[in-house]
């Protein structure tokens, strides 16, 4: 459970597996925002300026372990949220976040850490207004990723958890363990469902149409007039 | 350490068997004589006959550049301070201490998690979320409160370096000046500790008397340890 944002901004957050087409709705749906005229704040996952140089550090010598690879990564999301999303939340931004805590409930608990321990952490962020969940078929996901990317890296392929030595059987693999924690935070987070599988167009409609009607008789931060 | 204790889920990939080894922690607000003490007990605790090893805050491999990086900026909110530090306390545990402790040596840790609860809370930072995420670490041995008032620290920390920023509690101004904000921000400290220490049960250390005789206290807590399995 996650405290309920009760901030004058909108929260609205997109989650999946590796493959899963979500980063292409999210930024589908930044440009429609924008150009409807409302004030938006795009985060993205693992992006923070403060913690950077030690989570390449640690990723390139395989320094992390899954306790460190989570607390790392939640100070990462901490950073973004104490100097960005949450004072522009309050100022009444639609925050989108390419990624959100659940990535890390997914991807730590598989790791190894404690459910319950890594919920605790991230019980500062709040339940965002929609959460997209981009639900996909394993081999869909897993195909589209080997096909665009030249290499897996160590982390992604969760081989830091010793699982095969081949390293697409341990993406794979992993990306299995992440898909069922997801699908056990269905209810407990209140997903909202978008089949993968359907034509980019039609998952963006429908993603607007939600967002829309979330959106229906709302009124945010107004954005500067540039005439 | 017969027994493995965490204060909550510890690590639950990790299957640590025994540690035959024991954890010291040495507590305290800044200027209490820690890093001394720590000195004086590797010395005493080697001539024993045991091994030692010993750590500190944000010195681990992974951290130790980044976290000075952040404070050099002094753009670090309370919640990703709390967890940077954090970070940098898990790297140890795993990769220094728990290791350690396993080969059979005496861990000497100058200050654990307990300082950085009380940093974060005077922060603003809300106690029950502080210490939720030290469910992974190791329940010490002994844990060694030195305590000092302001007035006793005070000499200590101009002749040592002088009033720095953090010590001060600058980020959070406590006043408009490093001296009245140290003042303030060591006391709210040592109020947090006073806290702690019930809490965690801290063997507490007159740390306003003489090196030899805090010294000498500590080596008294300490010795029945010796015995033990």
């Amino acid at each position: 459970m996650l405290k309920p944002n009760t901030h004058k901004g909108k929260l609205i957050v997109v989650e999946g597996i590796d493959g899963s087409g979500k980063s292409t709705q999210i930024d589908l749906l930044h440009r429609w925002l924008l150009s409807a005229g409302y004030s938006v704040y795009f985060s993205e996952w693992n992006s923070s300026e403060v913690v950077k140089s030690t989570t390449s550090e640690g990723k390139k010598k395989h320094l992390l372990s899954p306790t460190t690879f989570s607390l790392i990564h939640v100070t990462d999301f901490a950073d973004r949220w104490e100097n960005h999303i949450l004072p522009l939340l309050k100022a009444g931004v639609i925050i989108l976040a390419d990624r959100y805590a659940f990535t890390a409930f997914a991807r730590d608990v598989a790791r190894g850490v404690d459910p319950q321990w890594i919920r605790d952490i991230y019980s500062f962020a709040l339940q965002p207004d929609i959460v997209f969940y981009f639900r996909i078929p394993l081999d869909v996901a897993v195909e589209r990723i080997l096909s665009a990317r030249a290499k897996l890296k160590y982390y992604e392929a969760g081989r830091d958890l010793g699982l095969s030595d081949d390293k697409v059987i341990s993406f794979k693999l992993f990306q299995k363990m992440i898909m069922d924690e997801y699908e056990k935070m269905v209810g407990e987070f209140n997903f909202t469902i978008i089949d993968g599988e359907l034509p980019l167009h039609v998952k963006q409609h429908q993603v607007r149409q939600i967002v829309q009607d979330a959106l229906q008789g709302w009124q945010g931060l107004p954005t500067p007039k540039v005439n | 350490m017969q027994k493995v204790t965490y204060y909550g889920a510890g690590f639950p990939y990790i299957h640590i068997k025994e540690l035959p080894g024991k954890l010291i922690v040495l507590e305290g607000t800044d200027g209490v004589g820690r890093s001394t003490q720590i000195q004086l007990l590797k010395k005493w605790i080697e001539e024993e006959g045991f091994g030692v090893s010993d750590t500190g805050l944000a010195r681990s491999r992974l951290t130790q550049k980044g976290l000075d990086e952040a404070k050099a900026g002094h753009t670090l909110g309370p919640l990703t301070m709390s967890l940077f530090y954090a970070t940098d306390f898990a790297d140890r545990l795993e990769n220094l201490i728990i290791p350690a402790l396993e080969a059979g040596f005496y861990l000497l840790s100058d200050r654990y998690f307990y300082s950085i609860i009380a940093r974060n809370v005077v922060r603003g930072v809300e106690p029950d979320w502080a210490r939720k995420i030290y469910g992974f670490a190791l329940k010490p041995d002994i844990i060694l409160y030195l305590k000092a008032d302001v007035n006793t620290i005070l000499p200590r920390v101009v002749h040592g370096g002088g009033f720095n920023y953090w010590e001060s509690g600058m980020d959070i101004r406590c006043a408009d000046n490093l001296y009245d904000s140290f003042v303030i921000y060591q006391n709210k400290l040592i109020q947090q500790f006073d806290l702690i220490a019930e809490e965690y049960g801290f063997i507490t250390i007159d740390a306003t008397r003489s090196i030899q005789e805090v010294f000498q206290d500590l080596q008294k807590n300490i010795r029945p340890l010796f015995n033990k399995p």
